[in-house]
């Protein structure tokens, strides 16, 4: 079989899936799954041009999912003008501050002579960090204080929702950046410890930074590209329409809101798609692929690695957080607490190592293929189960393998992952 | 007086918590360390590991309490550890003959165990929570305070109480005695001694007749023993819980990085490392330094440096620190 049959062949699967649980289900649910299927595989885009382009360990990507759901709120929410008054220029002065004393020891550290620079760079992180709270806490009480109930945060620049999707991504860079400056170029399994510690720091900002994005109070009712249901089914044009199409008004409204989004997550992922594609195969592709498989012959080549690294680590997190700021658009709601690292970062490494790592399509493949598994994992578990307890009286026994269910996808997940290393290394659609 | 009191207050909150933390991320970081060793790769299963191992403590605990079994005054789940061991010991030895051996005969880059382990990861992960699920559980029973801070103001006129719990001197014990054991080991017997040869040079140490599938099988059998041990003492200290377990991963290897990959005594000062970081940053101090200072220079704030909220940064900064400065750790550990 060919590649490009065997393509063909996977993703008519693909269709087949989410076309059968419309049948089946709904097609609610089956748009569901497209629209979280089209969001997954962009981030596994993402993480396919680090590892499989340049072959980086980042276990980090549910910080830039994460900081990419916080630039939708950081756009796209009004601004709290009492809150701005009140202590925002103490914040922004505390956070400039901050980042002054970190940018000062990092110059006196490169620049002071060798004698003295170790407690000179102390002196200032000290005395920076205190300086630091000092501006910055009487700012934070003050923002959190007001209306803490409806907002107690800063808000956002009430720019248009769809803005917020680049934004995710530059945010994600720029902490891409921060910790590629540290933390690339040490070793592989290095790496990953700190992309990890990244990830829960961003979690752990989120989750108590009220002032930021009020917190784990979370942000619901975030603005949407897409028109709301309810307008929908008051405009009579809109009913009629729906009505010659044999279906009720309520249905017919979530169903083309659903699809509406699904349409504009496409326009980006195949944006995305395509300009991975190009990418790989330019020169630089061939670089980085270069580097990749043999990193002293590509240095010796006159390449330089790190920034190379530090470049396509930047590209590869952006286009995370870009995904992040699509999944809280479509949800409508940022809530911290939801960010678990298994369903946002090894996940998705489970979608780039079963569709094919180093291939573009492929990650898309098992971005679709297994968050369709991760949603539908649990019906099927159900019906299992029903089929063993069938026999089974009422008992403790019974009701907790009824409410074990749920946890059937983890396992699921781990096992595929493995048969998938196993028995295919390179994945469903092995890069060529 | 109010000198002591700052003491026994900074005794209380800071000292004793940080020392049972230590005590229990330095068994976890011994583990993590002894497989990156041997097996040379970062095992991301290993909180998933003690987890499970932890789990099965737990039901062998409440089996022994509802046949009425119980220690007196120390917790029962200490008679239940060696059921927990065994079974985590027959789990990882299978785990590693059906997955790790595979990848290890095809001599894989590291960076594909690391993934194979997420893997192995996602499964303990989900039998755990099939089992038990993903609520807290509770087991510990016994005396809960070997002092409690009443008993240590009424004994001593301080008006700071100190308090300290059972579960915190046995994870010290334990601690001591499972270290000392292990060292033991290592440094004592053939198996051990072939085992540190085996992960200074295994190329040496083939040539010299070591089976290497018998070190890896010995690796795996105390690997369960310290993960199961760690985890049934975090457990017994704070909570059981599966997720908090899956998130000790980041302190654990944090302090096995801090103290050197590979070096089994760096491990355990990594552990403390991290431990007494992460207490002393995240603790309000205010309450000491009332006591320690003088009536004008009494704070007026917490005097908190970080919420506690933020104890994973804590433990991330150590660990950027010390990669920064010293790739290899307080202990010269391996760097691969």
């Amino acid at each position: 079989m060919t590649q490009t049959m065997r393509t063909t062949l996977l993703f008519a699967l693909v269709a087949v899936l989410i076309i059968g649980t419309g049948i089946v289900q709904s097609w609610n649910s089956a748009l569901f799954i497209l629209n979280m299927g089209l969001v997954s595989a962009v981030m596994a885009l993402g993480v396919n041009l680090q590892w499989g382009l340049a072959g980086l360990f980042n276990v980090g990507i549910m910080g830039f999912v994460a900081l990419g759901g916080l630039a939708v709120v950081l756009t796209s929410t009004p601004p709290v003008t009492e809150a701005w008054a009140a202590g925002g220029l103490r914040i922004i002065g505390g956070l400039v501050l901050g980042a002054l004393s970190i940018a000062l020891a990092i110059l006196t550290w490169q620049k002071a002579p060798r004698k003295w620079r170790g407690y000179a760079v102390a002196a200032i992180i000290i005395g920076g960090f205190f300086l630091f709270r000092a501006v910055f806490d009487p700012g934070v009480a003050a923002v959190e204080a007001y209306d803490a109930a409806i907002s107690g945060n800063l808000g956002g620049l009430g720019l248009p929702v769809l803005l917020s999707w680049p934004m995710g991504g530059l945010l994600a860079a720029g902490a891409a950046w921060f910790i590629g400056k540290t933390a690339l170029g040490l070793r592989s399994d290095y790496l990953a410890i700190a992309t990890l510690g990244i990830a829960e720091i961003v979690i752990a900002v989120l989750k108590n930074e009220d002032w930021l994005a009020r917190g784990v109070k979370n942000v619901i009712g975030l603005p949407r590209p897409v028109p709301y249901e309810i307008d929908l089914q008051n405009d009579p044009a809109f009913v009629e329409r729906a009505a010659s199409l044999g279906l009720d008004a309520t249905t017919a409204s979530t169903l083309w809101v659903k699809l509406q989004y699904s349409l504009l997550l496409t326009a980006v992922l195949v944006l995305i798609l395509v300009l991975a594609q190009l990418s790989r195969n330019s020169p630089w592709g061939r670089m980085m692929r270069a580097i990749r498989d043999n990193e002293t012959a590509a240095r010796a080549m006159g390449k330089d690695v790190t920034k190379r690294h530090l470049q396509v680590f930047i590209l590869g997190s952006a286009i995370c957080g870009i995904a992040g700021a699509m999944m809280t658009t479509l949800d409508g709601a940022l809530t911290p607490t939801t960010y678990q690292p298994l369903r946002f970062t090894f996940l998705i490494w489970v979608m780039v190592i079963v569709g094919g790592s180093g291939n573009n399509l492929g990650a898309v493949l098992g971005g679709f293929l297994i968050w369709f598994l991760w949603v539908q994992v649990e019906p099927m578990g159900q019906a299992l189960i029903n089929g063993i307890t069938m026999g089974m009286g009422d008992g403790a026994l019974k009701d907790h393998l009824q409410d074990s269910v749920q946890h059937m996808r983890l396992l699921t997940m781990g096992v595929v992952l493995l048969v998938v290393l196993r028995f295919s290394p390179r994945g469903l659609l092995p890069e060529r | 007086m109010d000198l002591l009191n700052a003491l026994v207050a900074f005794g209380n909150f800071v000292f004793v918590p940080a020392v049972a933390y230590g005590s229990q991320l330095a068994l976890g970081a011994l583990a993590v360390t002894l497989i990156y060793g041997i097996l040379r790769f970062s095992n991301f299963a290993h909180g998933d590991t003690m987890a499970l191992g932890t789990m099965v403590t737990i039901i062998a605990t409440w089996g022994l309490q509802s046949l009425g079994i119980s220690l007196g005054p120390l917790p029962t789940a200490l008679l239940a550890i060696p059921v927990g061991i065994a079974f985590t010991a027959v789990l990882v030895l299978g785990t590693d003959r059906l997955v790790y051996r595979f990848y290890r005969k095809q001599k894989v880059a590291p960076v594909i165990m690391v993934i194979v382990s997420i893997g192995v990861m996602f499964i303990y992960n989900g039998l755990t929570r099939l089992v038990l699920g993903p609520d807290d559980q509770n087991f510990a029973d016994g005396e809960r305070f070997l002092i409690s801070a009443r008993d240590f103001k009424a004994m001593t006129g301080l008006s700071e109480g100190l308090a300290i719990r059972t579960t915190q001197v046995l994870t010290v014990v334990t601690a001591i005695l499972v270290v000392a054991a292990l060292f033991w080991f290592l440094n004592r017997t053939r198996t051990g001694k072939s085992m540190r040869a085996y992960s200074d040079n295994e190329d040496l140490a083939l040539l010299s007749g070591i089976d290497p599938e018998r070190v890896v099988r010995v690796t795996w059998i105390i690997v369960a023993a310290l993960a199961t041990i760690a985890g049934v003492l975090y457990g017994l200290d704070k909570t059981y819980k599966p997720f908090t377990y899956f998130q000790l991963v980041l302190p654990i290897f944090a302090a096995a990085i801090v103290g050197g990959l590979g070096s089994p005594l760096g491990a355990i000062a990594g552990g403390f490392v991290i431990a007494f970081s992460e207490v002393a940053i995240t603790y309000a101090w205010k309450k000491v330094l009332v006591y320690a200072l003088p009536e004008p220079l009494e704070p007026s704030g917490l005097m908190q440096l970080l919420s506690t909220d933020y104890k994973f940064a804590v433990s991330f900064v150590i660990l950027v620190i010390v990669l920064l400065f010293r790739p290899t750790g307080l202990f010269k550990g391996k760097s691969v």
